[in-house]
């Protein structure tokens, strides 16, 4: 009578099994489905509308689920001029965000503070937040947003995800 | 009635009290010598000659000179189609004039507008607070002797300001140079 089970090869799911590190994978599953939070301050916003509609479709890349509560989004897509009277809320938000989150800096404004040198204007969201990629434009054209994305899923790929959640635990 | 006449008509009614009007380009100025009476040359700009639209309240900052404000109201009526500018100077010591939102309703925004970048106070304005910096801001920012960059401020929880880097901007273009990065810099330094 056999009462041995059976480990190791098996012939019946040879073929159906893919080894990768943990991290990659975790990083997989994290860089197709960034949910953005739409930040949208200015004329910025608009091409953001324009990214996210079917010309330009950003549901291409994954990022197509704009959330409009911080506590559902991984990254905040800072669009438009940032005021000092705005400054505190976009951090307000940015806090309420669950880790990991990330931030694009969209265009010009956000950026830099761009055409707005001036006594009302933040000159960069990057005084307040830790920014991973700009965008530069006036505004930027919607590619230029979709290469961004792109950019930042590439950072994404690189992370050592598991050593974090592992530090956090 | 056409815009000049409306403003004789306005001149005979308050006589000494208003400059004879001044026509340039097809647009009526009237220059009201005390600023204390406006709301009563309003009332009756509005109810008897038919001004019932104050399209804008704007002041002007003449630093260095005495009096320092000018406060002007741009006046237009939907019956007659008529425009027409108001003028009045206010000293700095005052840097206040009674409100007009009893005329005009909407003028309430825009005296709230006129205080929060001049500093020009509107007496028995129904909500005298700042309408585009927040309050506690302690500066106002359009007077001439505030500097474009703005100045460092810090009011916890609700909002800080920082000079920007202007380095001889904002905008620093020299025609015809041949590169673009010399003829529009980002920033000119002041060194240079």
């Amino acid at each position: 009578m056999q009462r041995a089970t059976e480990f190791g090869y098996d012939s019946k799911i040879e073929g159906d099994v893919v080894v990768t590190r943990l991290d990659a994978a975790l990083n997989w599953f994290r860089k197709n489905s960034l949910w953005p939070m739409p930040m949208g301050l200015a004329c910025c916003a608009i091409e953001l509308m324009a990214t996210g509609a079917s010309r330009f479709d950003i549901s291409r890349f994954g990022a197509e689920v704009m959330r409009f509560s911080p506590r559902q989004s991984d990254v905040m897509i800072v669009a438009g001029t940032v005021t000092y009277k705005m400054a505190l809320a976009v951090k307000r938000i940015y806090d309420q965000m669950t880790e990991p989150k990330w931030v694009i800096a969209m265009g010009a404004c956000a950026s830099t503070g761009g055409m707005y040198r001036s006594y009302a204007v933040l000159q960069g969201i990057d005084r307040l937040l830790p920014v991973d990629v700009y965008v530069a434009g006036c505004p930027p054209r919607p590619e230029a947003l979709l290469d961004a994305l792109l950019k930042l899923q590439a950072k994404v790929a690189k992370e050592p995800a598991w050593a974090t959640l592992k530090r956090g635990a | 009635m056409t815009p000049p006449e409306l403003a004789r008509r306005l001149q005979t009614q308050f006589g000494a009290l208003l400059t004879a009007p001044v026509v340039f380009r097809g647009e009526v100025t009237l220059r009201l010598t005390a600023a204390e009476r406006v709301a009563e040359v309003c009332a009756f700009a509005k109810q008897t000659l038919g001004f019932d639209f104050l399209l804008d309240i704007s002041s002007i900052d003449n630093y260095g000179e005495e009096p320092r404000w000018t406060v002007v109201y741009e006046l237009y009526g939907l019956g007659h189609r008529g425009h027409l500018r108001l003028t009045t100077d206010v000293s700095e010591a005052a840097s206040e004039l009674p409100t007009v939102t009893a005329v005009w309703a909407t003028a309430n925004w825009h005296e709230r507008e006129v205080y929060d970048l001049m500093g020009i106070r509107f007496r028995g304005h129904p909500d005298p607070r700042r309408i585009l910096m927040w309050e506690g801001y302690p500066y106002f920012p359009l007077r001439k002797d505030f500097p474009l960059a703005g100045k460092t401020t810090e009011l916890p929880e609700v909002a800080f300001t920082a000079p920007a880097p202007l380095e001889g901007g904002p905008f620093v273009t020299t025609p015809g140079a041949a590169h673009t990065t010399e003829r529009e810099p980002r920033a000119r330094t002041t060194a240079r």
